[in-house]
């Protein structure tokens, strides 16, 4: 059996290094889209806890750390981020294989709130957008999930096939930035 | 132009995509007959105010919303869930 090689989606594009800002490509692990059936919330929280030890997040909301990681991702819908996803959460959600969909980058860096403002039609600042909070949005022209992770750290996701204008944008508006600076 | 939405919150009319009249959530039943089906499909009303309507909140949480639009002002005064509305 021949060894493949996985490439990223962000696979020469970055890192980007721009005065004190970066722009890096976040290996989130295993994508799983986790949908519960209509009156099952309860029920996969539970299962996610007993499992995976993070619990179904409310609207808005990301829970975890780097190896365990859950996204909300939208009506009805959440992002399981790094382990695969027990077969038991089948019982109670509809489950989808997302890990080569998605672009992930990390901005951090003094003012990458700034970054985003120029790019992110909602208040990204540390008081209305604090760490644990996550939004879907748009970036740019580009519909995408804006999560914060900490104290000027960012995740940001778009499809995988929108990188390349990712990081186009973010470039764009990471050197402006810096210039004003 | 921004639209409460109930999942989200406050967001910019650009993160939304417009579908019509929300008369569009009232499918008549299949036997209804030729007059009712008519009139679901192509006869609107068009008053120079309050609408109701169907958006998507297509670049944020998905949510199909029923939105209660004013047309000459564009106020909104009630934005519901559309699974709620019907």
């Amino acid at each position: 059996m021949v060894e493949l090689i996985a490439k990223s989606a962000c696979a020469g594009l970055l890192p980007l290094k721009i005065g004190g800002l970066l722009a890096a490509e976040k290996d989130l692990g295993v994508l799983t889209a986790i949908m519960p059936f209509i009156g099952q919330d309860k029920a996969a929280s539970d299962m996610l806890k007993a499992v995976h030890g993070v619990t179904l997040p409310e609207a808005g909301r990301v829970i975890g750390d780097d190896d365990t990681r859950i996204i909300w991702f939208g009506r009805g819908q959440v992002l399981l981020a790094g382990p695969t996803p027990s077969t038991d959460l089948a019982q109670v959600a509809a489950l989808s294989d997302q890990s080569d969909a998605w672009c992930c980058v990390e901005l951090s860096g003094a003012g990458a709130v700034d970054v985003l403002a120029r790019l992110v039609p909602i208040d990204l600042r540390a008081s209305a957008f604090p760490k644990g909070h996550t939004a879907r949005s748009m970036i740019g022209h580009m519909n995408g999930s804006v999560s914060c992770l900490g104290s000027d750290r960012f995740l940001m996701m778009v499809f995988r096939s929108m990188a390349g204008t990712l990081v186009h944008e973010l470039a764009e508006a990471m050197e402006t930035v810096v210039a004003r600076t | 132009m921004r639209i409460q939405c109930p999942i989200c919150g406050s967001r910019d009319r650009r993160e939304f995509y417009y579908k019509g009249d929300a008369l569009a959530l009232k499918r008549p039943a299949p036997d209804a007959g030729a007059e009712a089906w008519d009139d679901y499909v192509y006869l609107r009303d068009n008053p120079a105010g309050w609408h109701s309507e169907l958006w998507q909140h297509e670049a944020g949480c998905g949510a199909w919303l029923v939105v209660e639009r004013n047309i000459t002002s564009h106020e909104i005064r009630k934005v519901t869930l559309a699974e709620d509305a019907t």
